[in-house]
């Protein structure tokens, strides 16, 4: 059907736009609006290329499509990227999310414009291979190599401890990494190949099981972040400018959750069962302690970061719950907490670029000056919150369903996640936008501007769109799902019969 | 006594000998012109280097044996030679501007190191111990000279000394090993000796040991490293460029050949050796580099840690770890002559800075030249997609595949704690205010950086043929 290969030209057309603003010379004003139009139109272009797979994509085939192999390294290493229901979600909301990015920094960054844009061209890049990759080196490259430009990103144009964030963002994913690193060789070693989709069908030794699960697991609760090694976010999300906390939370975090569903699911199942207690406990205790600490932030960014571990507690604990309700609701969680978290801190940006304080202190009232801001910050709120309604309820509800069926403890621990969740968003838009206008610093504050509005009004659009009609994400990931639970479940059956019989 | 022409082809050792030749003539050249001749005796050798390593490629395939089975030319020889040659004819060209200045016209500078280069390539081909120690003597001997060429630095000669007593140590140690070998095999040649040391007996092992601490000498391997940080700092850049270069490949390239078919029967012997030592030169250059404040130190612990990583390949003691060492230095090779061209670069009103806080907010400054030091960093580091990724990518493998697993994660780890360091310096490049303008760069420090850089950034392009070509030389050690 396809005659160009699509997929890889949605990967590196960012690339080609990065090189583009490399060449487009000089520091003056000019060169920075052009160095910025370039990097919009390059993200919006490649969204339009992914619009494409989305129209070619045949959501009954529970098989990767836009299939392209060619040789690259030696014996079984191969370049070979694809997409299935379960990754295209998630490339589709990275080629979405980008242009808001861009937009979000038009103004807020001054300094150092060209570089800026060139990082997260080449971000993007990384970001959607790492969704598309079909060879777990190539993965690695692509899942590592976005460290580089994120490590920039916060290091350079990041707030006052930006040094220490950046290099505990760096280092901390690098450690968790590396251990996956020498899982990916022993499977390598075990299969031959280290093509992805040749390795799901190939068996693996109980203990190598395990080991690899273990190793897998030290890089994705890391990315994820999962309790207790999630400090780095909140660091990472406080200092990186708002462009950045918006990828990170809306499409870095995403990437343990897609690890988890490619690679633990799939390849080691009977040690994802084995460990699913360990994640249920992890997640659990994610939900309800992070919850606790966000209702204790000051500050407003920090606030935000701690909610999303909570709410990536959610879906950890949809995928490994291994039903079809809990792993679809796993992808719908992600795709929505892309666009909620985004957006959420999209709108601490714009009051960020007009106040240059976080501190939910320092504001208050800024429904009188700011009716616009209130309204967008509301849905987004409750979208946060779950409201039904909002995409945050889908995903929550599906994990909690599928939940159910397997561990109720943790379903019931998990439910107070809810009601901590509309504590303390409820009361940080309480502090900030209900009240009285009070503080002299706040009287001069404009409502949202034309760009700003470009920005969040698709957001609002795609959060209630999914929260009344979630149909068109769980179509496209339902046949992917389906395949992977039934795989899941058909191989635990198989040795728990095993284990009967003896 | 009728000699046996057979066994003495002159065609295998024909590079050598073109070099050999070469070097003296141009030595005629310098002593009978003069030191105005320097500039012409270097470009020269740069390009008596480049005609030898044509020659080698040229040489016809497969393995040739010469001299009764002293000198082997195989893949794996021709590989590490021609690498070895790269090296030194990129150093060649970074010293033109050292060898510019008046005081320091040597035309001896380039004459030595191509007479070190010979000692390389017969340590490359070695097949006994005899040559083993000819090419390790021929090597080093102009190793220490060189590292003493700026006469009126103290630092310098203190390198060149320190360099001079420890390696005559060290060569002392291989000496003895190398008798106890032979005294417990009754053969010098590294096929006899395969045949002999089938079981381990103390004798032979002592020997083994003897032996491998005056090779670890040679790369720099912790416990024998104590050399590299002054002797680094001590000599002058392009000099610390060449000993962090060419040098390593020789010794790695015989480090390899003698475990790989010296001792194939008694892999278990060296195996516990070589974890030990990668292990304490990862660690070591990693947690060392931390505290350093001079960039030309912080380069001597990291190589002291690529060392170690290389050395995890060799610990398999299979196909895929000689493989895997032929990447590695392949790449390491690279990253290292981009490194220092960078920090050659670095030069304020003429003079060289060395301090790593010199290079602070080099990315407003000099934007390409932060961007390409940056670069070379990450991969030094380990980050994919860059070279140094690969790097390491085939040498852990194989100690995965030789279920070498806690040398592995305590490898993986150590590259982490390593990590820390190279951010340092992209932190100080990147996020740091500037220290002020750099020289420009002068154009043959630009070109080794330029090839450098770009093999760094985008070898993941062309990663198959290196691959193959690896993988082919590492066969043919078996």
């Amino acid at each position: 059907m396809t005659t160009w290969p699509i997929l890889s030209v949605t990967t590196f057309l960012p690339l080609v736009g990065a090189l583009i603003v490399y060449l487009s010379r000089g520091d003056d004003e000019a060169a920075r609006r052009n160095s910025r139009w370039i990097a919009l139109w390059t993200t919006l272009i490649t969204f339009a290329v992914s619009v494409i797979l989305v129209m070619r994509f045949d959501a009954s085939n529970a098989d990767f499509q836009f299939v392209e192999k060619a040789n690259w390294l030696a014996t079984g290493i191969t370049y070979h990227m694809g997409v299935d229901g379960i990754s295209l979600p998630l490339v589709i909301l990275t080629t979405a999310i980008m242009p808001f990015c861009i937009i979000a920094s038009w103004k807020s960054i001054t300094n150092r414009v060209r570089e800026y844009m060139m990082a997260f061209l080449i971000l993007e890049t990384l970001m959607i291979g790492t969704f598309s990759a079909l060879d777990l080196v190539l993965f690695y490259l692509f899942f590592e190599g976005g460290l580089i430009p994120m490590f920039l990103i916060i290091g350079v144009w990041g707030g006052p401890r930006r040094v220490y964030a950046s290099f505990k963002f760096f280092l901390y994913t690098l450690l968790g990494s590396v251990l996956m690193l020498l899982a990916i060789m022993a499977l390598y070693w075990n299969g031959g190949t280290t093509d992805i989709p040749t390795l799901m069908h190939t068996a693996v030794p109980r203990s190598l099981q395990t080991w690899a699960w273990l190793a897998f697991f030290a890089s994705f609760a890391v990315k994820m972040p999962m309790w207790p090694v999630h400090t780095w976010l909140p660091d990472a999300h406080v200092e990186a400018p708002t462009a950045g906390s918006v990828v990170l939370a809306a499409i870095l975090l995403k990437m343990g959750g897609y690890g988890f569903l490619r690679f633990s699911l799939p390849m080691f199942p009977l040690a994802s069962h084995d460990f699913a207690p360990l994640i249920f406990t992890l997640s659990a205790i994610a939900i309800i302690y992070t919850s606790l600490v966000a209702l204790m932030q000051e500050d407003m960014k920090k606030l935000i970061a701690y909610s999303s571990v909570a709410h990536m507690g959610f879906v950890t604990m949809g995928i490994f719950a291994g039903t079809m309700q809990g792993v679809a609701g796993g992808v719908f969680q992600m795709i929505s907490h892309g666009i909620v978290s985004g957006a959420l801190f999209l709108c601490v940006g714009i009051v960020y670029d007009r106040m240059h304080t976080r501190d939910i202190a320092a504001y208050g009232g800024l429904v009188n000056r700011m009716p616009l801001y209130a309204l967008t910050f509301m849905v987004f709120t409750m979208a946060n919150v779950g409201l039904p309604g909002t995409s945050g309820f889908v995903g929550e509800f599906m994990t909690l369903l599928g939940t159910f069926k397997v561990s109720i403890p943790t379903a019931f621990f998990a439910t107070f996640g809810v009601i901590l969740s509309a504590c303390y968003a409820l009361w940080l838009y309480r502090k900030v936008v209900f009240g009285a206008l009070v503080k002299p610093s706040l009287a001069s504050m404009k409502d949202l501007t034309f760009r700003e509005c470009l920005t969040l009004f698709p957001l609002i659009a795609l959060t209630i769109l999914f929260g009344i009609y979630p149909k068109p994400v769980l179509d496209m990931s339902a046949a992917s799902v389906q395949q992977l639970v039934n795989n899941y479940n058909t191989a635990v059956t198989a040795v728990k019969a095993a284990a009967l019989l003896q | 006594m009728s000699f046996e022409t057979a066994g003495y082809q002159l065609a295998p050792v024909l590079p050598e000998l073109v070099l050999a030749i070469g070097a003296m003539a141009l030595l005629m050249l310098g002593a009978y012109r003069g030191q105005e001749t320097t500039k012409t005796v270097t470009t020269l050798a740069v390009l008596l280097l480049i005609v030898v390593g044509v020659l080698e490629y040229m040489l016809p395939a497969g393995k040739q044996v010469t001299f009764g089975g002293s000198f082997i030319v195989d893949d794996f020889a021709r590989f590490m030679k021609i690498l070895a040659l790269i090296g030194s004819a990129a150093t060649l060209v970074l010293s033109t501007e050292f060898l510019s200045d008046p005081s320091r016209r040597i035309f001896e500078y380039a004459i030595l190191v191509l007479l070190s280069t010979l000692g390389m390539m017969v340590l490359i081909s070695a097949g006994d111990l005899i040559s083993l120690y000819l090419g390790l003597e021929l090597m080093s001997l102009a190793l220490y000279v060189v590292a003493a060429s700026n006469r009126d630095n103290a630092k310098s000669t203190e390198a060149g000394l320190k360099y001079f007593v420890l390696g005559a140590l060290s060569s002392g140690m291989l000496l003895y090993g190398s008798s106890l070998i032979y005294g417990f095999t009754g053969t010098v040649a590294f096929t006899g000796i395969a045949a002999a040391a089938t079981v381990s007996n103390v004798g032979l092992v002592f020997g083994l040991v003897f032996l491998l601490a005056g090779l670890c000498f040679k790369v720099s391997a912790v416990p024998f490293h104590m050399w590299t940080p002054d002797v680094y700092e001590g000599a002058p850049t392009p000099v610390t460029a060449f000993f962090a270069s060419a040098p390593k490949v020789a010794a790695l390239a015989v480090f390899t050949r003698v475990t790989l078919t010296a001792f194939p029967g008694i892999v278990s012997q060296w195996q516990q050796i070589l974890v030990f030592v990668a292990i304490a030169s990862m660690v070591l250059g990693s947690f060392a580099a931390i505290g350093q404040s001079n960039i030309k130190r912080l380069m001597a612990y990291s190589s002291i840690g690529h060392m170690g990583f290389a050395l995890v390949g060799l610990a398999a003691g299979t196909v895929e770890g000689a493989q895997g060492v032929l990447m590695y230095i392949v790449i390491y090779v690279a990253m290292t002559l981009g490194s220092f061209s960078v920090i050659l670069a670095m030069k304020r009103n003429g003079q060289p800075v060395e301090q790593i806080s010199d290079f602070a907010g080099l990315s407003r400054t000099n934007p390409l030249l932060a961007f390409m030091f940056a670069m070379l960093l990450f991969s030094l580091a380990g980050i994919p997609p860059l070279a140094g990724f690969f790097a390491k990518w085939y040498v852990f493998v194989a100690a995965i595949k030789a279920n070498l697993f806690t040398l592995a994660v305590i490898g993986v780890l150590s590259s982490v704690v390593g990590a820390y360091y190279y951010l340092t310096i992209v932190k100080t490049m990147y996020f740091d205010e500037p220290a002020g303008q750099v020289d420009p760069m002068r154009v043959e420090v630009k070109t080794v950086l330029a090839v450098a850089g770009l093999f760094t950034i985008l070898f993941a392009l062309f990663a198959g043929p290196v691959v193959s070509v690896a993988s082919a030389a590492a066969k043919s050690l078996f």
